[in-house]
């Protein structure tokens, strides 16, 4: 696979996070170097896992270590394979998805990311400055495909970046399954933006399954014109580090944003999910839901910003965080940030941290039931809230894994 | 039904217990036969629900003396679980609402693990909706309510159909039934009390706790109890519930004045 990577090809460079700032500094434009504790956004998130990233682009699938054997796409479902991407011009694309290319491409590239000001997010540049893969694609009105787009570095090393720009038209309507897997010290680093015209409806659901030695870095923008429909289900387990950051901007407002997040933490993991959501119209709705299970030495953060400017009158936005922490050794930080100049507004907030509640053990085991398969039934209860929302398609990726089975 | 020679399904002997630092019950006595049908009475606060979660094992309260043994062995040091499996039941004033569990797999999980107890295969699937299917109509229950999650948005009288449902299933041994009949209206409290009826055999006991004489019309009690302070402070029979009826608990303060130990308790 051609690569235009500003990265050897070969670990000739040692891991550690030398070769991420002199990245970001090659790069034109970007004022950031490596985020400290220091700043804000990552005041409790340990970066480290990063240095001991092999800098070098993903490698390629070889016998010693095989792209990994993925379940069969379900009915009406086309997959988009990042890691193992072809020449454009080899895929047939379904009917209803067509990808953008010349003046259209640089009309809508890096538009959305502009808008929602995530072009000045970390992790934006650290994508921009590992030259990603781009792919843009355009929805039409009418598409019935539901559009899987997958990667999975398996056990293999290296950092694979990606950009994809999904422009949904007016009326059109879109299932999305964004899926990354990782079972190596790899570095999965993904920005997305999104356009979504009036009357267009996305759902999009996130599948993030990892493991210790991996970092998941997404970021996705999405700008909503009136009355279109964004819904995202993003469920995460297993990565060493997973910062998500969803930025939505409803720019004239009268939009609907259901934002769904599940995240289970365990061992040295780090789940860390920092969303804004901007209301610069009137009459949007938002409805976010973001839950945790944080077991073991496993760590989360959450920022939730709500951002309802004098021009977002009447908006009616929601956000609850309800957090499990299942050990002592545990950790959970949770922040709503709620920033409302708009006099005419409903915004509702809260945030719970607990175990899991004694009277419903009880309640359970008085019923013959033992305390660990009573726990095991409370737990999928709690997540369940948030895996009811998958669409039918992304249920095949398993998204908790073995995490609820009995005796793991 | 008394019959003096039945064999004692549960003894309760000078039982004291606390929640945190909070003494609540101060030396209850019972004795409950196979067969019998006892009731519970008392004012909030008389520690007649400790009582029942303690039997049933909720970790909150702690035993500070007394014994309780269930067909002869030692009630307190068996898990809520093994209780339950053993034949324990605890009907639950309020029960729990878990969403995202399925009414049908929790009761099935429950049915099997006091099947798994009694020696008895344990039921599939599909046998055991034919099972459940069939218990139903004990507290005349539409089928709906198996597909829901366990409680959720149940109103009052389902949640308490659900609990008698579960009894059903469960034919424990010891059915504890902690104010089953609060919150029902009529029609509900009829069904939830024919239930109990018909469920009560010469093999089990049933421990009703209500405040109420209105249960006790549709299931006759063998025997009433009043608890005060935290013990049994008076026996009967079916007539002591309606003397409770007519002239309130007024008397109950006076009796307790002659006990010098005697402190009201603040939790029921």
């Amino acid at each position: 696979m051609p690569t235009l990577s500003p990265l050897p090809n070969h670990a000739a460079v040692h891991p550690g996070t030398t070769w991420i700032k002199a990245l970001l500094e090659a790069f034109p434009g970007s004022p950031l170097g490596f985020p400290g504790r220091r700043e804000e956004a990552w005041r409790f998130t340990d970066l480290s896992l990063l240095s001991r990233i092999p800098p070098h682009p993903l490698d390629a699938a070889t016998e010693h270590k095989p792209a990994p054997a993925l379940p069969a796409p379900g009915p009406h479902t086309w997959r988009l394979h990042l890691d193992t991407w072809p020449q454009a011009g080899q895929i047939q694309w379904p009917a209803g998805i067509e990808p953008l290319s010349g003046p259209d491409l640089t009309l809508h590239l890096g538009k959305v990311l502009a808008a929602t000001a995530m072009e000045h997010h970390w992790l934006t540049h650290l994508n921009a400055a590992l030259t990603p893969q781009v792919v843009a694609l355009r929805i039409r009105p009418g598409c019935h495909t539901c559009l899987e787009v997958v990667s999975d570095t398996a056990q293999r090393s290296g950092v694979l970046p990606h950009r994809l720009l999904l422009v949904v038209e007016e009326g059109a309507t879109l299932n999305l399954v964004q899926v990354h897997q990782a079972s190596g010290p790899s570095l999965t680093s993904v920005v997305m933006e999104i356009r979504l015209e009036r009357q267009a409806r996305l759902h999009h659901a996130l599948v993030a399954h990892g493991n210790t030695s991996g970092a998941l870095l997404t970021g996705t923008a999405v700008s909503q014109a009136p009355e279109s429909h964004y819904f995202q289900t993003s469920v995460s387990t297993g990565w060493g580090l997973a910062r998500q950051e969803p930025v939505i901007l409803q720019g004239d407002g009268q939009a609907t944003t259901h934002l769904r997040g599940l995240h289970w933490v365990r061992g040295s993991q780090i789940a860390d999910t920092h969303s804004r959501v901007c209301f610069s119209g009137p009459e949007g709705k938002l409805d976010q839901v973001h839950k945790v299970v944080a077991e073991e030495e496993g760590r989360s953060v959450f920022n939730g910003c709500i951002q309802v400017p004098r021009q977002g009158q009447r908006t009616d936005a929601s956000q609850l965080s309800r957090s499990l922490l299942l050990s002592d050794r545990a950790r959970i930080d949770t922040k709503p940030q709620l920033e409302i100049v708009a006099d005419d507004v409903r915004c509702s907030h809260g945030a719970t941290i607990s175990r899991l509640q004694q009277d419903e053990l009880f309640y359970l085991q008085s019923r013959g039931i033992g305390a660990p398969q009573a726990s095991r039934l409370l737990l999928r209860s709690f997540c369940e809230e948030v895996l009811a929302q998958l669409p039918p398609a992304a249920r095949i990726w398993d998204p908790l894994g073995s995490l609820l089975e009995e005796g793991r | 039904m008394i019959r003096p020679d039945a064999p004692i399904l549960l003894e309760i002997k000078d039982l004291h217990a606390r929640i945190d630092d909070q003494p609540i019950l101060h030396g209850v006595n019972l004795t409950i036969r196979a067969g019998e049908i006892h009731a519970l009475m008392g004012r909030n606060g008389s520690g007649k629900s400790t009582l029942s979660k303690i039997l049933a094992g909720h970790p909150a309260y702690t035993v500070t003396s007394g014994r309780v043994s269930f067909e002869g062995q030692d009630l307190l040091s068996l898990s809520p679980e093994e209780r339950a499996r053993k034949g324990v039941f605890l009907g639950f004033q309020y029960p729990v609402e878990i969403p995202g569990v399925s009414n049908l797999e929790f009761l099935r999980v429950a049915t099997n693990a006091r099947r798994q107890e009694l020696g008895e295969e344990e039921l599939d699937t599909f046998s055991f909706e034919d099972l459940v299917r069939e218990r139903l109509q004990v507290v005349q229950m539409d089928p709906a309510f198996l597909e829901r999650s366990v409680n959720e948005g149940f109103s009052g009288g389902e949640k308490k159909r659900n609990e008698i449902l579960q009894m059903a299933l469960l034919t424990p041994r010891v059915a504890i039934l902690d104010e089953t009949d609060s919150g029902l209206d009529i029609d509900a409290l009829r069904i939830v009390a024919g239930g109990v009826s018909q469920l009560a055999g010469p093999h089990n006991a049933t421990l009703l706790i209500t405040h109420y004489q209105r249960l006790l019309e549709a299931i006759t009690p063998d025997f009433v109890h009043v608890m005060a302070a935290g013990r049994i402070l008076r026996t009967g029979g079916k007539e002591l519930a309606l003397e409770l009826e007519s002239r309130g608990y007024d008397w109950v303060d006076e009796e307790l004045a002659r006990i010098p130990s005697a402190t009201p308790v603040g939790m029921s």
